[in-house]
């Protein structure tokens, strides 16, 4: 048996280090480290709840309004009151927004470059995945970086800037938009879905989400999906990193209606809404001290010492003990589309990928109703008056999975903060029972070339999780 | 010239904000100017041990590196180890990497408020005894002294701000480039003067409020946001209004107050972030340059003035009276 350290691992978000023990030319056994420690939910010990708001979207500049859209529910739950029914939508339009870029960013810039390597050369796709996808170079992600930067007008325009906007409160939005606005925004929406229809799916978003089996998917040949997926089939790259089956959405885009995306877990085809009573953060190879504790109970109390067994500064989140994935992919399969629960199956680097395009053109179609949706006559923000003693949650899906924040707040201060990020699920390290998280799980099996001293292929799966490392640890 | 990134103790938004810069975009404006990047952790393909042999080049010298940029702060914790971030894969603090970097490349530039001064990292109690490359806040003296000079003879460069803008990064870089960027051109903060001779204030769309004192009371409200919201726009650097974020807004624009963040230490402002402090009923902190004494009269005269229009729409969320239009010539 060997060992290869695969650090430091780029085109991800932040800091990620992998350990692998190689056998008989494929990994045995995976471990993944978050080597960045900044303690956020330290930070805020003390200080008014209302400063979370500016805090807390700072833990990361690739999910900051997913951060700050939590903080607000958080506040707003700890009020005991709803935003605004046209700020509770303008937040979420604001937040799809953020999903959407990451999404085409995770894949133009961070997920099919490493198609365009060296090791692939002399394939029959290679000089297509050459022009459009060398890493930092390719036509594909000089168009998706302007088109995102279009996009972000909205941000701008609603938000003030991104990242990092303080426009969404707990009783709504700051700017009320008029009908101008949203003539403005609804025709960058438009340019949007050019962008999509014509570089990335090669055709109609609606096409695209009307497929529903694994056999419609594999006949779509246009766009850069169809290079994807021509790709993925013929480096056998699509197949690799079968996930455990287990699927956990909090439910994205709360609406007075309800979620826009309901939430839930998928076990394998069993469904059931999501026990948050059920949560705990196992640390014990984590380098923290204390007890596995349910969030609203819990602590962050680094050990300085990074003790030996330990290997991480990510805690390990389990719902009913076990381990769950989250992203694109399983947002899709609890709201029980076709073609999500036809890869659910598969559940591996294609599945995954798959789900984020899949979620690309539903989301996109889905701002384009909500747009249509808000009224400018009405009020986007209601007046919230904060108690000084008591709890909060406030639950969402970044563009990565479920994202938790759980607020105590005693004397008018916060006294407890502790936050639960998609790739904190992930990426997370062994439990007590010795349980890998679904990463390291995902990762066994993957073939190792003789003299790889970075596997391509732990590349490929690692990457279509899409961690975001700075938020896992935060 | 070439350019190595590295993301230190931050959240990496100043690297995602870079991507946001237009006209052109960020990959065709640096390769317009001759910039390339030696590494970036977003962009580039190599990863892993690939990175770790150029990175050992750089230090040892035999790799040529014309500009560091480093983003996040640096974490000295815990005890001074430096190993609250270990650079992945090399088992080595961020700290060192950083330390032994420098020195090498030609020019260091602290790309936003937390590789500047500390930042958002250094919040609180600062558990992770976060510092800026150059400053400790607003201290003069972070991971480098004070007097430490890069290769070109320019202290590190502070690209401040939470995130930092686009345009002040590939400005910069470019302006660096041309060789049209010296010590004359930073200022007392090291920050390049072309955005930080100007204030946040300059071109806010609530200019007319504030010329009255007609204020909000509530986000979301039109009015001034300086006298009960905790805006100092009026005190922060940056040409955010003029210049405008993500099409043409700004924090302003958007409803919510400027919070300082190009500045050393705006992550505690001693009160909360949307707040005003205040000394018998007056507000705290008076506009940059501003004498007090005449302030406090201009205020008060303007206060009595303000125009009807002003003082219903400050504390509306929408203009409810508009502007009086003039009558016809007779």
């Amino acid at each position: 048996m060997t060992t290869l350290l695969v650090g430091p691992f780029n085109r991800v978000e932040g800091d990620l280090e992998i350990r692998l023990e190689v056998q008989d030319g494929a990994v045995s056994a995976a471990y993944t480290n978050s080597p960045l420690f900044r303690g956020f939910e330290r930070m805020m010990l003390g200080k008014g709840p209302l400063d979370a708001l500016t805090i807390t979207p700072r833990i990361c500049g690739i999910c900051s309004i997913s951060q700050s859209a939590a903080a607000a529910l958080a506040l707003a739950d700890l009020a005991g009151v709803q935003p605004a029914p046209e700020g509770a939508k303008v937040a979420a339009l604001l937040h799809m927004i953020e999903n959407v870029s990451d999404h085409m960013a995770h894949f133009n810039l961070f997920f099919m470059p490493d198609y365009a390597r060296a090791a692939y050369a002399g394939a029959d796709w290679h000089q297509t995945v050459l022009e459009r996808f060398t890493a930092g170079q390719g036509s594909a992600l000089r168009r998706a970086i302007e088109a995102r930067a279009d996009l972000l007008h909205v941000v701008g325009m609603l938000g003030g800037k991104w990242p990092h906007t303080l426009a969404i409160q707990p009783g709504g939005v700051t700017r009320t938009p008029t009908a101008r606005d949203l003539i403005r925004i609804g025709a960058s929406l438009q340019a949007f879905r050019r962008y999509l229809e014509a570089q990335t799916f090669g055709g109609k978003l609606e096409d695209f989400i009307a497929l529903g089996t694994v056999q419609q998917l594999e006949a779509w040949t246009t766009g850069d999906a169809g290079l994807f997926l021509r790709v993925a089939e013929a480096t056998g790259t699509g197949a690799m990193g079968r996930g455990t089956g287990r699927y956990l959405s909090f439910g994205a885009y709360p609406l007075p209606e309800g979620r826009v995306f309901k939430g839930g877990t998928w076990d394998n085809g069993a469904e059931a809404p999501v026990d948050f009573a059920a949560i705990r953060e196992d640390i014990s190879h984590a380098w923290m001290l204390g007890e596995a504790a349910h969030p609203s109970a819990g602590a962050t109390v680094p050990d300085e010492m990074m003790r030996e067994g330990a290997y991480s500064w990510c805690k390990a989140p389990r719902l009913q003990g076990r381990t769950f994935e989250t992203g694109a992919l399983a947002r899709q399969i609890v709201v029980g589309h076709p073609l999500a629960r036809a890869l659910a199956a598969e559940g591996g680097v294609r599945a995954r990928v798959a789900g984020r395009l899949l979620e690309l053109a539903l989301t996109q179609i889905e701002m384009e109703r909500l747009l249509r949706d808000i009224r400018p006559e009405a009020r986007f923000m209601d007046q919230v008056i904060l108690p000084k003693d008591g709890a909060g949650v406030g639950v969402v899906e970044a563009a990565r999975g479920a994202l938790g924040h759980w607020i105590t707040v005693k004397d008018g201060a916060i006294s407890g903060y502790q936050i639960i990020a998609p790739t904190t699920w992930n990426f997370s390290p062994r439990d007590a029972g010795g349980t890998a998280g679904p990463v390291e799980a995902a990762l066994v099996g993957a073939p190792v070339a003789e003299g790889e001293d970075t596997p391509l292929s732990v590349q490929h799966i690692v990457r279509s999780f899409d961690p975001c490392m700075v938020c896992t640890v935060h | 010239m070439n350019i190595l990134w590295l993301q230190s103790g931050g959240c990496g938004g100043c690297t995602m904000s870079l991507l946001c810069a237009e006209d052109p975009n960020v990959l065709d404006l640096l390769d317009g100017a001759g910039l390339e990047f030696l590494w970036h952790p977003s962009l580039s393909e190599a990863t892993g041990a690939e990175v770790r042999r150029m990175l050992d080049a750089v230090a040892t010298g035999e790799q040529r590196l014309d500009i560091l940029c480093v983003e996040g702060s640096i974490l000295r914790g815990p005890n001074g180890t430096g190993r609250y971030h270990l650079l992945a894969g090399t088992g080595r603090s961020m700290m060192e990497w950083v330390r032994d970097l420098a020195p090498k490349a030609q020019h260091v530039i602290a790309v936003g408020t937390c590789a500047a001064y500390g930042g958002m990292t250094s919040a609180g109690e600062n558990l992770t005894d976060a510092v800026g490359l150059q400053y400790d806040g607003g201290h003069a003296g972070g991971l480098f002294p004070a007097k430490w000079r890069s290769q070109s003879g320019l202290p590190v460069i502070n690209v401040a701000g939470c995130p930092t803008h686009p345009d002040w990064v590939t400005e910069t870089l470019l302006l660096l480039k041309a060789g049209a960027l010296g010590n004359d051109d930073l200022d007392g903060l090291a920050r390049p003067r072309f955005y930080a001779d100007t204030l946040v204030h300059h071109a806010c769309t609530k200019n007319e409020f504030y010329e009255y004192k007609a204020s909000a009371e509530h986000l979301c409200e039109m009015g001034c946001m300086m006298e009960h919201l905790g805006c100092v726009g009026t005190q922060a650097v940056g040409d955010c209004n003029t210049r405008g974020w993500n099409g043409a807004n700004s924090c302003t624009r958007a409803g919510y107050p400027c919070i300082n963040c190009t500045a050393p230490e705006f992550e505690e402002p001693g009160h909360g972030f949307t707040e005003t402090p205040k000394f018998a009923g007056i507000p705290v902190g008076l506009p940059t340059d501003m004498p007090k004494a005449w302030f406090m009269a201009l205020a008060s005269l303007s206060k009595a003035a303000t125009p009807k229009r002003l003082a219903e729409n400050a504390v509306s969320d929408r203009v409810t009276v508009p502007p009086t239009l003039r009558k016809p010539k007779p």
